[in-house]
C-alpha cells in the first residue's frame, strides 16, 4: 500500500516514466529486494513485448471464447497484455477494420484469412497462428419445413429420430418451391465461412444444388436450387421467424436460440457434417505479425492456456469449467444471449427439439485432438472447396495448395509459444503434436457422405465429388 | 425590473413556458387564470404521459412473438436501472484495477533490480540474457504504472462519446455553414453559383454520406497506425458524416438571415459611411443571429439523429452502436435496453434543443418569437 501512495504523488494525466518509479522505489525500504539474489537455474527469457495495448475483434458466438477466457481469466495479463475485446457488427467489418490496422486481430472465420490472403472478396495477406475451435455449427429449418420434411421421411417423425439427418426429405420440398417457381431461401454468414462451405456440403449431398460462384456472379447462384443469402449471425432466428429464409447454418447459440424460441428446429450440427472440422481461428495481418513477433507470441501462448481451461474434464471426463465460461460469455459486452441458452452446446448437450436433447461432449471442442493447432490440412480443404464451388475461378496444381497453406497458416508461432509454455510449467508436451508431425491431419472419411479426404490430394478430393467444379487429374501430379 | 419581471423574462428566453403561471401565481396574479395555465402546461402533459405509459403496458402484453417481445415500462426502468449500476462496478472494477496495476509496476521494478544484481554476479551469455530481462522488466513496470483500463465501453461512457462526437460535428458544419452561407446572403451572384450544390446535397440521407466519409478519412490517415493520431478514425468518420449531413439547415438560414436584413439598416450604414468589415460585424451579423441560431439550432437536431445512425452502420463507438450491440445480443433483456436507449437518446435530444432554443432567444434583442 505503500507503494501505491508513494507512486500517487506523480501520477498525474501525464505519463509514468522509469524515472519517477525509480524515485517512488527508492523511497521504499528495500529489505525485500535483497532476498535470492544467487540461483543457479537456467534462465527464463521473458519475452519483450512490442505493443502491450491491443484491441481484438469478435462476432458475438459462443466460439470466441479462447479470446474473453484470456481475457477474463487474466491470461492476456500474466503476458503483460492489455487486451480490449469489441464486439463488431458484421464479419465484413471486421475483417476491414483488421486490414486497416484498427483491430490489432480478430476472432475470424477459418475462411476469412484464406479468402483474403488468395483474394476472394477483400485482397490482403493475413495469418493465423492458433485455431480457435472445431465444430460448434449447426442447421436449423423453420417449423414449417421440419414437418414437411418429416411427411417426406415418416422417420423423422420420432421424438428422438436418427442421426445424422441428411438433405434427402427436403430435396422434394426445393424442387416442388422450384416448380412453382418460388425461391427457396437459407441463410449462411459470409461467402468464405465454415457455415457457406457446410450447408453446401449438406445440400449437395443429397443432390441439392447449392448454386456455383464465378467471376461475374460472386453470389454463388449459378444453377442453384436454393439460394444462399448472408445474414448476421444474431440475425438468423429473427429471419427465420419472418419468413425470409426457411433455414439457416449458423453458430451458437443461435440455433439453440431458435429452439428454446419455438421458432425452428436445427436438423443437423456440422459435427455430423465433418467429425472435427476446423472452424474459427484467431487471425492478424502479416505485416502485424512481422512488426510485432513477440506480442504475436505472448497473444498465442495466452490463447493456448484459454483453449486448455475450456477443455478441462475431470476424471469423469466432465467438462469442468464450462458452465463458468457460459456465465461469462453471456455478458451483455461479449456474447449477450441468455445464460442457459448459451451452455446447452458449451456444457456437451445439444437441444435438437424439446423432445430431443442429446449428450454432445465433442459440439465444442476448443482444445481436445489438437484442435488449437493450425493445421495445414484445415487450410487445404477450405481451399478444396473455395474451388469446388468456384470461388477460385482457375483450376490449381496440388503443390499450389500446399504452398498456399504455408503462407496463411503459421504452426511455426504455435509451436515457440507451446515450448515456452512447457518451460514455464504452465502446459505439458502431450498437450501439442509430436515433434515430427507434419501438419497434415489423418486421411479421414468421417464426412456426412463419407467421402474420403486427403489433404495431400486436393485435386483427387475436389473431383470426388458429384456437384462442383471438376479440374484436370493432371494438375494432381504438379 | 423587481424579480417577477425578471422571472418571467427567464422562463420566456430559457424558453420554458411551463414555469410562467407559477411565477405568476407567487406574484399574486389572478388565481384563476393561472390554475388554468398549469392544467395546460403540466397537467394536461402529465395526464398524457400516464395515457401513453398504460397504452404501452398493454401493448408490452400484447405485441409478443416467438423470439422477441416488446419490453413494458416496468422492464424499461429496471434496464435503465442495471446499465447504471453496470457502469458504477465498472468504474470500481477499473480503479481497483489501475491500483493493482501501480502495485505491480512496483514489484516488477524490484525484480528487475534483483535480476540486473544478479547479472552483475553472472558471466557470459547468462549474463546477457539477465540483462536483456531486467531491461523488459522495467519496461514492463513502466507499462503497468501508465495502464490504462481495457474494459468495453460502458453505457454511460457511450453517451460520452455521442456528445463529444455530435458536437465535434456540429463545429466543423457550423465552422464551413456560416461563412459560405453569410457569403451567399451577400452576394446573390455566390448564391447562385453555390445554390446547385445546396439544393442537391441537402437531401440526402446520412447513411449515403458514411460510405464517402469513410474513404475520406481511411484516405486522410493512411500510412498512420491507431493511437499515433489525435483522433481516432472511427470517430472522425462520425463526426464528418454528421457534419456533411448538418450544415445544410444553417447554411440556408444564415444566406436566409443575411439576404433579409432590413434595408433601412442598411441606408444607415451607408448614410454613416461604414466601412465593409463595420458594416459586417456591426449590422448584418448581429441583425442575422436570430435566423442563424434558428438554422443551428435545426443543424443540431439532424445531426444528433443522424450520429445514432452513423453508429449503428459504422460500428463507430457511441449509442447508437450501443444499441447494435443490444440488438445482436437476444438475451431478454435486451429489447427492454433498447427501449431506454430510445428513451435517453430522446431526452438527450430534447436537452440539446433547448439549450439551443434558449441561446437563439439570447441574441433575439427581447423578441425570441421573431425567429
Amino acid at each position: 500500500m505503500v507503494s501505491v501512495s508513494v507512486l500517487q504523488v506523480g501520477c498525474s494525466d501525464s505519463e509514468i516514466s522509469l524515472e519517477d518509479l525509480e524515485a517512488a522505489a527508492a523511497k521504499l525500504e528495500t529489505a525485500n529486494l535483497e532476498a535470492g539474489a544467487a540461483t543457479d537455474q537456467a534462465v527464463v527469457e521473458i519475452l519483450d513485448v512490442e505493443k502491450p495495448n491491443l484491441k481484438f475483434g469478435f462476432i458475438k458466438l459462443t466460439d470466441c471464447a479462447p479470446l474473453v477466457i484470456a481475457k477474463e481469466k487474466g491470461y492476456f495479463e500474466e503476458e503483460g497484455l492489455n487486451v480490449e475485446v469489441e464486439a463488431q457488427s458484421n464479419w465484413k467489418v471486421l475483417l476491414d477494420r483488421v486490414i486497416d490496422g484498427q483491430l490489432d486481430g480478430a476472432h475470424m472465420l477459418a475462411g476469412q484469412p484464406i479468402g483474403a490472403t488468395i483474394g476472394v472478396g477483400t485482397q490482403a495477406h493475413i495469418v493465423t497462428a492458433y485455431s480457435l475451435d472445431y465444430n460448434g455449427n449447426g442447421i436449423t429449418v423453420s417449423n414449417e419445413i421440419w414437418k414437411q420434411m418429416q411427411e417426406n421421411d415418416p422417420a423423422l417423425k420420432s421424438e428422438t429420430p436418427e442421426h445424422p439427418i441428411s438433405a434427402t426429405s427436403l430435396k422434394p420440398i426445393v424442387d416442388s418451391y422450384n416448380q412453382a417457381g418460388k425461391d427457396f431461401n437459407m441463410g449462411m454468414v459470409f461467402p468464405v465461412s465454415t457455415h457457406n462451405y457446410e450447408i453446401r456440403y449438406w445440400l449437395a449431398a443429397a443432390g441439392i444444388h447449392p448454386g456455383m460462384y464465378s467471376e461475374e456472379n460472386i453470389q454463388g447462384t449459378i444453377d442453384a436450387d436454393v439460394l444462399l443469402s448472408v445474414t448476421p449471425p444474431p440475425q438468423m432466428p429473427g429471419n427465420l421467424e419472418a419468413g425470409t429464409i426457411l433455414g439457416y447454418c449458423v453458430g451458437e447459440p443461435w440455433n439453440q436460440q431458435a429452439v428454446v424460441k419455438g421458432i425452428g428446429v436445427p436438423v443437423t450440427t456440422n459435427y455430423d457434417i465433418w467429425k472435427n472440422n476446423p472452424e474459427k481461428v484467431f487471425g492478424v495481418t502479416k505485416e502485424w505479425d512481422e512488426k510485432y513477433p513477440n506480442t504475436h507470441l505472448a497473444v498465442i501462448k495466452a490463447l493456448i492456456r484459454a483453449g486448455k481451461w475450456l477443455d478441462a474434464t475431470d476424471e469423469n471426463g466432465v467438462l469442468v469449467n464450462r458452465q463458468e465460461a457460459a456465465k461469462i460469455l453471456s455478458g451483455k459486452d461479449y456474447v449477450g444471449a441468455d445464460e442457459d441458452v448459451i451452455d446447452n452446446s458449451m456444457t456437451g448437450t445439444f437441444v435438437f427439439q424439446q423432445s430431443d436433447v442429446r449428450p454432445m461432449p465433442d459440439f465444442n471442442v476448443f482444445f481436445k485432438y489438437y484442435a488449437s493447432y493450425p493445421h495445414y490440412s484445415d487450410c487445404v480443404w477450405f481451399l478444396t472447396q473455395m474451388r469446388r464451388w468456384g470461388q477460385i475461378t482457375e483450376g490449381k496444381p496440388a503443390s499450389w495448395y500446399e504452398e498456399t497453406a504455408k503462407e496463411i497458416y503459421k504452426p511455426e508461432i504455435y509451436r515457440k509459444a507451446a515450448a515456452m509454455l512447457v518451460a514455464e510449467g504452465k502446459a505439458s508436451a502431450e498437450d501439442f503434436p509430436a515433434e515430427g508431425y507434419d501438419g497434415y491431419r489423418e486421411v479421414s472419411s468421417d464426412f456426412i457422405d463419407g467421402t474420403v479426404y486427403d489433404a495431400k490430394d486436393p485435386v483427387g478430393y475436389i473431383n470426388s465429388f458429384a456437384i462442383g467444379n471438376k479440374d484436370p487429374e493432371a494438375l494432381a501430379k504438379q | 425590473m423587481n424579480w417577477r419581471g425578471n422571472a418571467l423574462k427567464f422562463c420566456d428566453v430559457a424558453g420554458l413556458p411551463a414555469l410562467e403561471p407559477f411565477v405568476r401565481l407567487v406574484a399574486g396574479e389572478d388565481v384563476k387564470e393561472q390554475l388554468k395555465g398549469i392544467a395546460k402546461f403540466v397537467v394536461l402533459p402529465i395526464a398524457a404521459v400516464a395515457v401513453f405509459l398504460m397504452l404501452w403496458s398493454a401493448a408490452a402484453r400484447t405485441v409478443i412473438t416467438d423470439s422477441m417481445r416488446l419490453p413494458s415500462p416496468t422492464d424499461t426502468w429496471t434496464a435503465g436501472k442495471e446499465l447504471f449500476a453496470m457502469h458504477s462496478a465498472q468504474r470500481a472494477d477499473d480503479r481497483k484495477a489501475k491500483q493493482e496495476k501501480t502495485m505491480q509496476a512496483v514489484e516488477y521494478l524490484a525484480q528487475a533490480n534483483i535480476v540486473t544484481k544478479q547479472a552483475q554476479a553472472a558471466s557470459g551469455e547468462k549474463k546477457e540474457k539477465l540483462l536483456a530481462n531486467a531491461l523488459v522488466l522495467k519496461k514492463k513496470a513502466v507499462q503497468a504504472a501508465n495502464y490504462r483500463p481495457s474494459s468495453a465501453p460502458t453505457f454511460v461512457d457511450q453517451i460520452i462519446t455521442s456528445l463529444k462526437t455530435v458536437f465535434v460535428g456540429f463545429a466543423i458544419a457550423t465552422l464551413i455553414a456560416v461563412p459560405i452561407g453569410v457569403l451567399c446572403g451577400m452576394s446573390p451572384w455566390c448564391n447562385a453559383a453555390l445554390t446547385p450544390f445546396i439544393q442537391v446535397f441537402k437531401p440526402v440521407s446520412p447513411l449515403a454520406w458514411l460510405p464517402l466519409a469513410f474513404l475520406i478519412i481511411v484516405w486522410a490517415y493512411s500510412g498512420t497506425k491507431p493511437g499515433e493520431t489525435f483522433f481516432d478514425k472511427a470517430f472522425l468518420i462520425s463526426a464528418i458524416t454528421v457534419s456533411l449531413c448538418s450544415l445544410w439547415p444553417t447554411l440556408v438560414n444564415t444566406t436566409l438571415g443575411v439576404a433579409s436584413v432590413d434595408k433601412d439598416y442598411m441606408n444607415v450604414a451607408r448614410v454613416l459611411k461604414l466601412s465593409w468589415s463595420q458594416q459586417l460585424f456591426k449590422i448584418i451579423l448581429p441583425a442575422s443571429l436570430p435566423l442563424m441560431f434558428a438554422g443551428l439550432r435545426i443543424s443540431l437536431g439532424v445531426g444528433w439523429m443522424v450520429l445514432i445512425a452513423a453508429d449503428m452502420l459504422a460500428q463507430n463507438p457511441g449509442l447508437g452502436k450501443f444499441v447494435w450491440d443490444e440488438f445482436q445480443n437476444g438475451s431478454s433483456q435486451t429489447y427492454a435496453r433498447i427501449a431506454f436507449s430510445v428513451i435517453i437518446i430522446g431526452l438527450i435530444g430534447l436537452v440539446l434543443d433547448r439549450i439551443m432554443i434558449f441561446m437563439r432567444n439570447l441574441v433575439s434583442f427581447g423578441d425570441p418569437q421573431a425567429a
